[in-house]
């Protein structure tokens, strides 16, 4: 009995740590590549011989800011809290690993506080800092947005990899820290570098499928035509690359961690010319209802016909991890990526035959918008793919996860009140966001005053 | 002094800094939440939106700083900490999510309606979230926090000293934000504004005054390795609090608003200090010692290298922005605004 209420806890602490991370990574794309995106606004505004051109560009990149902030201040918060639950919900992985792996963290904080400090100073920076100055302050932002994302997956890659330590051989405990080996695992490249196109790839089409839905309103002006033309570079560019970073990211897995390739591949047995399989369960040891291609899947995971693909059958009872949750992730994200990079190359392939009648093609607009939430789904999946994939472990063959959890009891209690709060969070930037645009619809004005009180007045109390 | 003792001063520095920047931060949404109603609380809201709208995300790093440092500083009292306080934490997790949020949201609101709702949610966790901070204070410092995490999930966290700590953490917080208000106010040019703050924080700072002393008596009872530090090491540091309180006092009586909040910042950090000097050596207070606690010395190397790192990137860019928001074309309205 007392098992499976511990069970149980574990299960609310990995819910409310995946609830956590799923509501956060979304808005560190945002943090990560929106300032990319407005850097190349801000300076056609500033550069570009049009004065048309200038005027919207400078527009979009003031509104574009405006609406990260609300972005950057609720994935500041999202993220304070993930520091908390390192420990409130891992205390067996910090106090375990935390000298460790704890560097890396310590590095993002610098990044993150960059991050902050030049986000006030550009959101503030109009009309008060020399124009060049202050297009170069979305620099530091850039730089410290790719820096951090680099650390964060230097942790999960150490969770998948271990490295940099040893283990005494008779008290078993860890001994001869190397925090530098422990950052520079041999996952963590393939990893960083996924997560990072990811960023662009979220935020480019999540923009994109904005201004799409403005397309397929009319609104074919200016300005919608450049903000879903910059969004859609971006994004075009991450949807292409990121097959590629993503095959060899995953090169390594077939050696590291053959229960997470078996489960993503739904192999039963270890095989060289394995083949891929489409859709599929794992029910009673068996694979049932896939599509097999033969060859396939030796390709994928190893460039060779002779690739052995690991088999679950090969994986004791107890290291497996959940087959179908992977599997399907998995084939999930591939599909949502695959989806993606087509309609961004159709886009493409329209825009040179017909040029601006591109945007009254309803049906391509139309999947532009599917590409924004699908770009979101590849993300989620992804992640649940590498994460879940690593199961039971927390650390890969070191330690495993129900052996990490926290001793306290009433996760399910704290994991309510995280899903009450994210929804309101949610639901409440969304509208928030929404009633800024509508604003500057129907004003015209690119500020947003806020109503501290009810005179007129009361709303030219501070710059909007 | 060894590694492990400047590993624990460098985070306990960051305790200091988050009880400044952090303490007028939160304390500035107890002056939101005594503004009354929209009409009369324009102004103060207004203000407080100038004074930390650009910089209360980096305000709020600095409890990032304290955490990262301590677990990689000091896992298993990083792991103890969470454990056995995961009640209070928990609350503190939320209380910033939400006033983060709901102080964002304020600001792009489209009607008083609307501002009124997310101003009240991040008012209202602007006074729970230091209370239950200073709550997690009062358990580390009344020795109610095990090696191993495993104090009770309610009873650590609810002794005295964790009362008084609540308290005065909002107190001090509220009083900190309104010599940091009542500075900007003034030097808006909204004189009128700063006499207002400043009035009501010569009265939050008389009230912080009779808490201190009744928290120097519970201390005695319920804190006594604690109170023992202060009566030795600590103890001077005790008199400079004092002495910089009375003096921001003063300030505030003469309507001297930044001279006024010199002073604040002093009797807090004096305050802060006192504390880590008095439960020295001590991480977890009649359980764990900084020299049991400390993890690997080749990461406390390393963290002494991001902490350089830190100083050259990281703290010169806050010291622009610092400098940006204190300049007096910057607080003002910025041209096209009034078009």
């Amino acid at each position: 009995m007392s098992s499976l209420i511990a069970a149980n806890e574990l299960m609310a602490a990995r819910y409310q740590m995946a609830l956590s991370l799923g509501f956060h990574i979304v808005l560190s794309c945002f943090g990560v590549a929106l300032p990319s995106l407005i850097y190349v606004l801000h300076r056609r505004g500033l550069k570009h011989p049009d004065k048309e051109v200038r005027t919207t560009a400078l527009m979009l990149a003031k509104k574009w800011a405006k609406v990260s902030a609300v972005l950057f201040a609720v994935g500041a918060v999202s993220g304070t809290i993930l520091s908390f639950e390192m420990g409130l919900l891992w205390p067996g992985l910090m106090s375990e690993y935390g000298d460790v792996i704890g560097l890396p963290f310590a590095l993002e904080g610098i990044a993150f506080f960059v991050e902050a400090v030049f986000m006030g100073i550009y959101l503030y920076g109009w009309d008060r800092l020399a124009p060049k100055v202050h297009l170069r302050t979305l620099i530091p932002m850039i730089i410290s947005g790719a820096f951090g994302t680099f650390c964060i997956l230097t942790v999960n890659a150490f969770m998948n990899n271990p490295a940099g330590f040893d283990r005494d051989p008779v008290t078993d405990e860890i001994i001869n820290v190397d925090p530098l080996a422990a950052m520079f695992n041999s996952a963590v490249w393939g990893q960083a570098a996924h997560m990072y196109v990811a960023t662009f790839a979220v935020t480019g089409f999540l923009v994109a499928a904005v201004y799409a839905v403005g397309m397929l309103k009319g609104r074919h002006d200016l300005a919608h035509r450049m903000g879903f033309t910059v969004a859609m570079v971006f994004a075009t560019i991450a949807a292409l690359v990121q097959p590629v970073v993503g095959h060899f990211a995953g090169q390594r897995l077939a050696e590291d961690q053959p229960s997470k390739l078996a489960a993503m591949e739904l192999s039963i047995e270890s095989e060289d010319r394995a083949p891929l399989t489409i859709g599929g369960l794992y029910i009673d040891g068996e694979k049932r209802f896939g599509i097999e291609i033969p060859w396939l899947g030796s390709l994928a995971s190893g460039n060779s016909l002779n690739q052995v693909v690991p088999g679950l059958e090969d994986i004791p009872v107890d290291e497996r991890p959940p087959v179908n949750v992977t599997h399907i992730a998995f084939q999930l994200m591939i599909a949502a990526g695959t989806t993606m990079a087509l309609v961004a190359t159709y886009y493409w392939w329209r825009r040179r035959r017909v040029g601006d009648g591109v945007f009254e093609e309803r049906w391509l607009m139309r999947a532009v918008v599917a590409c924004g939430p699908l770009a979101v789904v590849a993300l989620e999946t992804g992640w649940t793919t590498t994460e879940v994939g690593r199961q039971p472990w927390i650390v890969y063959g070191e330690l495993r996860t129900e052996d990490a959890v926290t001793s306290n009891s009433g996760i399910w209690f704290s994991l309510a009140a995280i899903v009450v709060v994210y929804t309101s969070m949610a639901l409440l930037a969304t509208k928030i966001i929404r009633g800024m645009t509508r604003r500057w619809r129907e004003s015209g004005d690119i500020d947003l005053p806020t109503p501290y009180g009810p005179s007129e007045q009361d709303k030219h109390l501070v710059d909007a | 002094m060894g590694l492990s003792d400047l590993v624990a001063a460098l985070m306990f520095l960051g305790v200091v800094a988050y009880a400044i920047f952090g303490g007028a931060d939160f304390g500035s949404g107890v002056w939101d939440l005594a503004a009354g109603d929209a009409r009369k609380g324009a102004h103060v809201r207004a203000q407080i939106d100038r004074s930390i709208g650009p910089v209360w995300e980096a305000n709020h790093v600095w409890l990032i700083y304290v955490l990262v440092f301590l677990w990689t500083g000091f896992p298993e009292t990083f792991a103890a900490i969470m454990t056995t306080l995961f009640v209070p934490w928990m609350l503190v997790g939320l209380g910033i999510v939400l006033r983060g949020g709901a102080f964002a949201f304020r600001k792009f609101s489209s009607t008083v309606r609307e501002a009124q709702i997310h101003g009240a949610v991040f008012a209202a966790s602007s006074v729970i979230t230091p209370f239950f901070l200073g709550m997690i204070a009062g358990a580390v410092a009344s020795g109610r926090v095990p090696a191993d995490g495993s104090g009770e999930i309610w009873g650590s966290w609810t002794g005295p000293t964790s009362w008084v700590g609540g308290v005065l953490a909002v107190l001090t917080c509220t009083f900190l934000a309104g010599t940091f208000l009542a500075a900007d106010a003034d030097r808006f040019g909204n004189h009128e504004l700063a006499a207002q703050i400043g009035r009501g924080a010569l009265r939050v700072g008389a009230v912080t005054g009779v808490v201190s002393i009744a928290a120097a008596v519970t201390l005695e009872v319920d804190a006594e390795s604690l109170a023992s530090g202060l009566h030795g090491r600590g103890l001077p540091l005790i008199v400079i609090s004092a002495v910089a309180g009375s003096f921001s006092m003063w300030r505030l009586w003469a309507g001297r608003w930044a001279r006024a909040r010199v002073g604040a910042v002093i009797a807090v950090a004096a305050i802060v200090i006192g504390w880590g000097v008095g439960q020295y050596p001590d991480i977890l207070v009649d359980a764990v010692t900084i020299d049991e606690a400390i993890g690997a010395r080749s990461t406390q190397i390393g963290l002494l290298i991001v902490f350089a790192f830190a100083a050259v990137t990281a703290v010169p860019s806050l010291a622009w922005l610092y400098v940006l928001v204190n300049r007096k074309d910057w607080t003002k309205p910025s041209s096209d605004s009034l078009s």
